[in-house]
């Protein structure tokens, strides 16, 4: 029992200390790819540092919700963590305390309240920021739906740990024509709710064309580093959920060693970057969508995710 | 063959199908001409590679022939013929006009997908796991690109469609009727590259005439 919870706190650990890593990779790939130079993959854990050092200022229009947001932020991607498989494929401790709906559920707790902290403040472009948020949040919430039902009929449950057995015993499961469906229409989901290139532009500065980043606009000192820490979990989650409970469930600790679990994390961090590696691909060679077309991406994904219901509905 | 093989070949042909309705889908969503060629010359090669795979499995030199024949015709000599022929309306950077937008006709061919496996669900009941892929997402990739079809206002997309029909009806004919004989599909495959040489330069000339090959700008009769 002990042992399960501290591989949960190394999990949670890992989680922490590494999604920093992801995202300067990502950043420096990009950058390279585009001929650039670009920043080192440390560039964030810096950010971080110096924004914590750095004094807090609050608007004396807000209230307390403007506040509680960064922690609220911050504790939902960890909480998330908790029920999910990121290092081990054999449930922790609190492997049953929520299934892949109430992870989604804690998730979007985080994006409810970095929404209305961004009304708090009156700044104008928090508001529209975040009013487009929610746009893309309402279009997406149908696709995670039929997503989480295609999981259901292939493995009867929704808990994680369950699921990401279920693509590869019997094996025939994994080649199957819905698996893929599903893999596409998660793929897009991760784009639109982190804010990658299709839908939104996680490097751009001008304000009336941001979706994502204008919420925290707000933001000083450590709120500020609380906020983009949790940017960077969150996207750090999804990527776990993305490769080990749907695409490629290998890879993780199968015994109940310290070592085992140890050396399961460069094994899913070399995963994590061959995810990164697509993301930087899909991300250089697209081009942003005028807002009004984000409707179609979704909607694709959407007719992806529900012909993976029916493949796996009507032929089984 | 080992039962391993087997089983193997049968789990990679369902995850082709799986690709194969995804550019059903892919040839709606897309907004430009060159994406939708891009997506059907997926399409024919992800068709050739099934055709490969049946041939393992059901032991039939024919479909290893036919494959060939889909290679040469619809993933090399189509595109190539195209560009050649209907070069300008090709490599038109534009956004396609659709008579009904793409969320929407999406929905559609979802339904039409629904349709498919309802209508052809009767005929799987004593068929293979073969077939009873195959011959749904076929079907259902017949109706999507008549669909296609009929939502389209311009002239390349429209045959870009007509093409992807005769692909999905091969998708599901390689599956029901593998020792189909090889003169048909030749047949077939050489009338199509000819209607692809014709349409090329019919959408050609439409364009020489009225400046664009946008089919919806066509319902009247000009007067002069």
């Amino acid at each position: 029992m002990l042992r399960m919870i501290a591989f949960n706190l190394i999990q949670v650990a890992v989680v922490m200390f590494l999604s920093p890593l992801a995202v300067g990779i990502l950043n420096r790939l990009k950058e390279r790819v585009a001929g650039k130079k670009g920043p080192s993959i440390f560039q964030t854990y810096r950010d971080i540092w110096k924004l914590f050092h750095k004094d807090q200022i609050f608007s004396s229009e807000s209230t307390w919700i403007f506040r509680l947001t960064p922690y609220v932020c911050f504790a939902a991607p960890i909480l998330v963590t908790m029920l999910i498989p990121v290092l081990t494929s054999y449930p922790l401790f609190m492997a049953f305390m929520g299934d892949m709906i109430g992870g989604g559920f804690v998730l979007a707790l985080g994006g409810f309240f970095a929404t209305i902290a961004a009304v708090d403040t009156a700044n104008p472009y928090g508001p529209m920021g975040a009013s487009r948020t929610r746009m893309v949040g309402f279009l997406a919430e149908p696709v995670f739906m039929v997503v989480f039902f295609t999981v259901c009929f292939v493995a009867n449950s929704t808990i994680p740990y369950i699921v990401q057995q279920k693509w590869v015993h019997p094996e025939s499961n994994f080649f199957d024509p819905s698996h893929i469906l599903v893999a596409v229409a998660f793929f897009m989901l991760i784009l639109a709710e982190t804010g990658k290139i299709p839908v939104d532009n996680p490097s751009g500065h001008f304000e009336l064309a941001m979706i994502d980043e204008s919420k925290s606009l707000e933001y000083s000192g450590s709120g500020a580093a609380l906020m983009k820490w949790a940017g960077c979990m969150k996207f750090f989650v999804l990527l776990c959920i993305f490769l080990n409970v749907l695409i490629a469930p290998w890879g993780l600790a199968s015994g109940t060693g310290l070592d085992d679990v140890l050396l399961a994390i460069p094994v899913i961090f070399a995963k994590i970057l061959i995810a990164i590696g697509l993301l930087v691909v899909v991300e250089s060679s697209l081009a942003k969508l005028r807002l009004f077309r984000i409707t179609a991406f979704l909607g694709v994904a959407f007719v992806v995710a529900v012909a993976a219901v029916l493949t796996r509905m009507l032929t089984a | 063959m080992t039962p391993d093989k087997v089983a193997w070949i049968r789990e990679v042909s369902l995850l082709d199908a799986g690709c194969f309705l995804l550019c059903s889908f892919g040839l709606i969503a897309a907004a430009q001409v060159l994406g939708c060629m891009r997506i059907y010359v997926i399409q024919s090669l992800l068709l050739t590679i099934d055709c490969v795979l049946l041939a393992l499995d059901y032991h039939s030199w024919d479909l290893l022939a036919v494959a060939a024949i889909y290679l040469i015709a619809k993933v090399l000599l189509i595109p190539f013929l195209l560009r050649r022929t209907a070069r300008q309306a090709m490599i038109a950077r534009r956004e396609l006009q659709q008579v009904i937008n793409v969320p929407m006709s999406l929905l559609i061919a979802l339904a039409l997908t629904v349709l498919a496996y309802y209508l052809v669900g009767p005929m799987l009941v004593h068929t293979g796991v073969i077939i009873h892929v195959n011959l749904p997402i076929g079907f259902a990739s017949v109706l999507i690109a008549v669909y296609t079809i009929t939502v389209r206002r311009e002239a390349l997309p429209q045959m870009l469609g007509l093409l992807a029909i005769e692909n999905g009806a091969f998708f599901a004919g390689i599956a029901v009727a593998p020792t189909f004989p090889l003169v048909g599909e030749l047949a077939a495959a050489f009338d199509i590259l000819i209607i692809v040489m014709i349409l090329g330069v019919l959408s050609t000339q439409i364009h020489h005439l009225s400046g664009s090959t946008e089919v919806g700008m066509l319902s009247e009769l000009t007067e002069d």
